[in-house]
């Protein structure tokens, strides 16, 4: 019964709200803007119109943030729409917090960045078997460690200690989350800060820079890999 | 003692000058006083160190920032070693997590001694450290669950510590890359151990979950940026505060580890 509630509970309190109540608000904020109603109403999974540079400087690393938030809202929310089969509700309260927070966290840069902000992004999530839950866990665990990754490379970087700070305040919990789904995926190991992810030598989580290939695939090309819309950071490190 | 001396100053400075000693803080530190004591810090201090930080900081203040981070992992880091060591104490099932835990603290402690030397500094000695902070928790290596309940308020705490202290060094890329990724290795550290102690990942409200509370004071924060995030989002008030994690600066930090260091 308890899991029913819940189930009822994302399909009528949380996932049709946040859409219709999201798109009344950003029509009504967007006024006359044509573009912005247009973006506003168009279909997920439709391509994108164009590509969008995240900019320079502190904005270019908000707005580089901004779009990592946009493709774990989004995902999370589609994995939470419907879950992989016999999904136990200890694993769907966790994916549906982490949704939260990822809704939460883009809304603050979509908010903070004002004008400065990227477009909404169309995302690509093909590659994703949201049936199944080795797919959807492995896929949350790369974005979290990507997460994780991003906000450490691109921190430093960062002039305005505000943004810092908020920086700061969220890679934490996009630590937290990895280290809850690598938990889910193999769990009472040492996996939730496993020797591939924290060097066991230093004691340091990765972190890496927009373009940095240093590793494998930079995250702009692994963010690329779950969006119509193109981003790219040409002028970030 | 040695260890400490790098504190004094930070209290004679910012705390002192505000009547309230050190010594105060440090026996009140996990007592009913720290309430009222942290009221009597004006609210603008315990945020001060977070406010001025525009200007590239200078090595001794960076040392001093490493020195204090340094202190933290020592003490993580002989606390693991302990309950490690102290047969019968961890579950075998947890025995990994542990390990695993136990194995980053010891490699930031040398870090950072590392990076200390490397600038010139001198790394802090290890302080002596008393785990059952003065008595108040003498079953600290006989009940796991106070053992894991210590370890949490550690981790939630060193990601608070290393939270406060990302803003004071702006500027500095290499040490603010260095404390970042330290940072975000606690963070998964106290995900972990708060889910083995039944509670979520995440910090939700300021709730400490049987924990002494003053650790996770200001947790409840919704306003970032200055925008109270409620209103520009359906996600609830809980799920907002779980969303971001809040930094602590060092007095406060400082008053919660005060007794567990000799």
């Amino acid at each position: 019964m308890k899991e029913q509630k819940l189930h009822d509970y994302l399909q009528e309190g949380l996932y049709k709200p946040i859409r219709r109540k999201r798109f009344l608000r950003f029509t009504a904020l967007a006024g006359g803007s044509f573009m912005l109603g247009l973006s506003a109403c168009r279909k997920e999974g439709q391509p994108g119109s164009g590509n969008f540079d995240v900019g320079s400087a502190d904005i270019g690393i908000l707005n580089f943030a901004y779009a990592l938030e946009q493709i774990e809202a989004a995902f999370y929310t589609k994995v939470n729409a419907s879950y992989y089969k016999n999904a136990p509700l200890s694993e769907k309260q966790v994916l549906f917090d982490i949704m939260h927070h990822e809704v939460a966290h883009r809304d603050l840069f979509k908010k903070a960045l004002g004008s400065n902000a990227i477009g909404d992004l169309q995302f690509d999530f093909s590659m994703v078997d949201f049936t199944s839950r080795d797919s959807v866990l492995n896929t949350s665990k790369a974005l979290e460690d990507t997460g994780v990754a991003a906000y450490n490379g691109a921190g430093p970087f960062l002039q305005s200690a505000d943004y810092l700070k908020i920086a700061g305040k969220i890679v934490s919990v996009e630590a937290r989350h990895a280290a809850a789904i690598r938990d889910l995926l193999n769990p009472r190991s040492a996996d939730f800060a496993g020797d591939d992810i924290v060097d066991p030598t230093t004691g340091l989580d990765f972190g890496r820079t927009p373009n940095s290939t240093a590793g494998g695939q930079s995250i702009v090309a692994i963010a690329n890999s779950f969006l119509l819309t193109k981003i790219s950071a040409s002028q970030l490190p | 003692m040695k260890a400490l001396k790098i504190f004094e100053e930070a209290y004679e400075k910012e705390v002192i000058e505000k009547n309230f000693t050190r010594r105060e803080a440090l026996t009140k530190g996990l007592g009913l006083g720290l309430k009222t004591a942290l009221a009597a810090v004006p609210l603008g201090l315990l945020d001060a160190l977070g406010n001025k930080a525009q200007a590239a900081p200078s090595n001794p203040d960076i040392i001093k920032i490493l020195n204090y981070a340094l202190t933290l992992e020592y003490l993580e880091d002989t606390f693991y070693k302990t309950g490690l060591s102290t047969s019968g104490l961890i579950a075998a099932g947890d025995m990994k997590i542990f390990m695993q835990i136990s194995k980053h603290e010891t490699a930031h402690v040398a870090l950072l001694q590392t990076t200390i030397t490397a600038l010139g500094g001198t790394p802090v000695a290890e302080p002596t450290f008393d785990f059952t902070a003065g008595g108040m928790f003498p079953d600290v290596f006989t009940n796991y669950q106070r053992f894991m309940g210590l370890s949490a308020a550690f981790e939630d705490l060193g990601v608070r510590a290393y939270k406060g202290q990302a803003v004071n060094l702006v500027g500095a890329k290499d040490v603010l890359s260095v404390a970042l990724r330290v940072h975000s290795v606690e963070a998964r550290h106290a995900s972990e151990v708060r889910r083995l102690r039944s509670s979520k990942g995440w910090i939700n409200f300021a709730e400490a979950d049987g924990l002494p509370g003053f650790i996770y004071d200001g947790e409840e924060n919704v306003v970032q940026l200055g925008i109270d995030v409620t209103t520009i989002t359906t996600v609830n008030r809980g799920a907002v505060t779980q969303a971001f994690d809040e930094p602590l600066s060092m007095p406060p930090v400082l008053q919660i580890a005060g007794p567990f260091i000799k």
